[in-house]
């Protein structure tokens, strides 16, 4: 069976790209709120949400970056469930596997999650990853209009027919 | 500093105070239009799926913001919490120019004859505190021809046989029918019902000095880029600025109506947007801030005259809060039913609105506004797992064949589902904010369970081979439709405002929005609002000459 998704491509360069700038500068790092590690948990998390088939899936498509984003923002009152919550799977992994959740095969993932998917967190994260897949990219999800795409439904958006520029004014 | 007087003072700029303001002001008076939020920029548009009127989830973007403008929703088990506008349980509107007419969808019914005699026509309600309003159709209809001409209606309810009799036909033809609309009209055909084309204030052809609807996905929710929806921010409160006589100031918080030793209203007290108290004295104050916060401005009135709030002596202020219990059905179908064109909702039927055995009252139904993708997620049918590849499956198979056909029941209002003003809890400027109680009356899902069938055999008709049904729970009904707290009545011991709206034993003080419904129709309220805003303003106008 396939490995978590998060390890291919474009993924795994992203995050393999962060991990080695740990050593550099804070204005460095990739994360606003997330660790590396949590990071690449939630990632596989997103994954076993939205798994990657012949269309892409949630990570591929920004859903840890928009995560990030949001728990820095409107998500802020949610930061403790998030840091507790991949824990508890991370650890969870760890000991029945002897390996961190992110490096598990997908069956194993899918073990964990099915254990766990009636847990408030992992409600939490499955309308989030929702929310970033199926939602506006300008939050960091559904890069690429992914979804859209998927949905066959127009992309970018229709724009209107006003005589204003609708950047934010200076 | 104090401010110069006025003959009115107009707070709120939403369906009812919008056009309040510009009627007085156009008849010569001096009228000040307070709105707590801000007047839209075409920047602020943002076809946004997550933060919208509609999906908040990342925010209430046509306000307020979540911080400092909390309530307090007491929950069925007795449990109390603090809520915030980008939640449901805030029962938020909108508050921003406009109010909730800058971002609704728009539809623009007329209720029908029986929807102010529900009490003479189905009786007594136990439970309930049904009853008749003081007014009818008759004297209203004028009011509702008004609206739909100055602010501009699209459709054509000709074919619908359960309408009231109406003088003119509506000034603006339908949109062309969507996929969705072209495969439910024939289906209704064939169940013999009489489908038509949905009233709405939204532009099909060019109408006073704005465009047409350009037929993208974001509408409901959403702002119109092109001004094609018609709300009182690009129809009457321009008109009412024109005239020179109408100031309208923004960001500026009511947080008290002033009364003098004898009993009249003399101004408000406001907080503007440097956060500094300000009172503005006018001859008559005008009360439109939607029926949550109508509600709270008067309770949070006190005076010697008043002591539980102004027009509160009776203890009605408040009472009877409903909205729409939406209820219907979707169906599965073979073949491509969704084509992007919006604005999505198009078609309806009235045939259940009214003479359904055993029930008191009903609902319209017609197909649904335009689908975002992630409000999608929100009508999943039952069987489909919450995630996983099983949801992306059939998200991805079924997106444009699923076809949804639903509708608001006329609520039973119950006197326990309330507004009142919660004893600790304050805003960011120190108000005591609306705490929100209460439930749905039982025979409100009765009826919704009767209307949800109707709809799954409308949607059966038209080809579903899978269909799944929507079914509301009994939580206290409000939101955008908002209704019922300030009850219209001719007698002061079991209403709030008087048949013009003006407040019981407040000779200078009217209620003029949703709040003064005594009951809410089966239908979207808005046009309702706006008939009564005519309504009173014409009475204000003539007692005052």
């Amino acid at each position: 069976m396939k490995r978590s998704s998060y390890l291919d491509r474009r993924g795994f360069l992203a995050v393999s790209g962060a991990a080695g700038s740990l050593a550099c500068s804070k204005a460095g790092r990739r994360w606003r709120f997330f660790t590396d590690q949590e990071a690449a948990t939630a990632a596989a998390l997103c994954d076993q949400i939205i798994p990657p088939d012949e269309d892409p899936g949630a990570a591929q498509t920004g859903a840890v970056e928009f995560l990030d984003r949001q728990l820095k923002g409107h998500y802020r009152h949610w930061q403790q469930a998030y840091r507790e919550g991949l824990r508890e799977i991370d650890q969870a992994a760890r000991a029945k596997f002897g390996k961190p959740f992110a490096s598990l095969g997908a069956a194993e993932q899918l073990e964990l999650v099915r254990e766990r998917e009636k847990t408030p967190f992992f409600r939490l994260i499955t309308d989030h990853t929702m929310q970033s897949f199926y939602g506006d990219p300008r939050h960091g999800g559904n890069r690429d209009f992914a979804s859209w795409r998927m949905l066959g439904i127009a992309h970018p958006p229709v724009r209107g027919r006003q005589q204003y520029d609708l950047r934010r004014p200076k | 500093m104090a401010l110069q007087h006025v003959d009115a003072v107009v707070i709120g700029s939403g369906a009812g105070g919008g056009i309040v303001a510009k009627e007085l002001a156009a008849a010569g008076m001096s009228v000040m239009l307070l709105e707590r939020g801000r007047w839209l920029s075409p920047y602020e548009c943002a076809k946004d799926d997550l933060r919208n009127q509609r999906t908040s989830v990342l925010g209430a973007s046509f306000g307020p913001e979540d911080e400092g403008n909390p309530r307090v929703k007491v929950n069925r088990d007795g449990s109390e919490e603090i809520v915030h506008p980008s939640r449901g349980a805030y029962h938020n509107n909108a508050m921003c120019v406009g109010g909730g007419t800058a971002s609704y969808g728009a539809m623009a019914w007329r209720f029908m004859a029986q929807d102010f005699r529900m009490r003479s026509i189905y009786g007594a309600v136990e439970g309930s505190t049904l009853e008749d309003w003081p007014i009818g159709y008759d004297d209203l209809e004028p009011y509702y021809e008004k609206a739909e001409y100055e602010l501009g209606v699209s459709g054509d309810v000709e074919p619908d046989p359960f309408k009231a009799p109406r003088r003119k036909p509506l000034p603006m033809p339908p949109l062309a029918p969507n996929l969705e609309y072209r495969i439910l009209k024939p289906a209704a055909l064939r169940l013999g019902l009489h489908p038509f084309d949905i009233p709405m204030l939204r532009n099909s052809v060019p109408y006073d000095g704005r465009g047409v609807c350009m037929r993208c996905r974001w509408c409901v929710g959403f702002a119109c880029e092109v001004n094609a929806k018609n709300g009182t921010q690009n129809t009457v409160i321009p008109k009412a600025l024109a005239t020179g006589r109408c100031e309208l100031r923004t960001r500026a918080v009511a947080k008290e109506i002033l009364l003098t030793a004898q009993g009249k209203v003399r101004g408000v007290a406001y907080i503007d947007e440097s956060d500094r108290l300000q009172e503005q004295t006018a001859d008559l104050v005008v009360v439109s801030c939607g029926a949550i916060e109508s509600a709270r401005l008067l309770l949070n009135s006190k005076s010697r005259l008043f002591p539980r709030g102004i027009g509160n002596n009776y203890d009605w202020v408040g009472r009877n809060l409903q909205g729409h219990t939406y209820t219907g059905a979707n169906g599965l179908l073979p073949f491509d039913c969704y084509d992007d064109v919006g604005p999505g909702a198009g078609i309806a039927i009235c045939d259940y609105a009214h003479g359904n055995p055993g029930l008191v009252g009903g609902g319209m139904l017609c197909n649904e506004f335009i689908r975002l993708p992630y409000q999608y997620l929100g009508r999943m049918p039952p069987w489909v797992p919450a995630w996983g590849k099983e949801h992306k499956d059939f998200v991805r198979k079924w997106y444009r064949r699923t076809i949804n056909v639903q509708g608001p029941v006329q609520e039973l209002p119950v006197f326990d589902s309330r507004v009142q003003v919660d004893p600790k809890v304050k805003d960011r400027w120190g108000i005591p904010v609306a705490r929100l109680s209460g439930y749905k009356h039982r025979h409100t899902l009765e009826i919704a369970d009767f209307l949800s069938r109707r709809a799954e055999e409308w949607v059966k008709e038209a080809g579903a081979i899978r269909t799944w049904r929507r079914v509301p729970n009994d939580d206290l009904s409000a939101g955008q439709h908002q209704a019922g707290t300030c009850r219209m009545g001719d007698d002061p011991k079991t209403s709030v405002v008087d048949r013009y709206c003006r407040v019981h034993d407040v000779e200078n003080l009217y209620v003029v929005d949703a709040s003064v419904h005594v009951t809410n129709g089966a239908f979207n309220p808005v046009l309702t609002i706006m008939a009564i805003a005519y309504w009173a303003s014409a009475h204000i106008l003539r007692t005052r000459s």
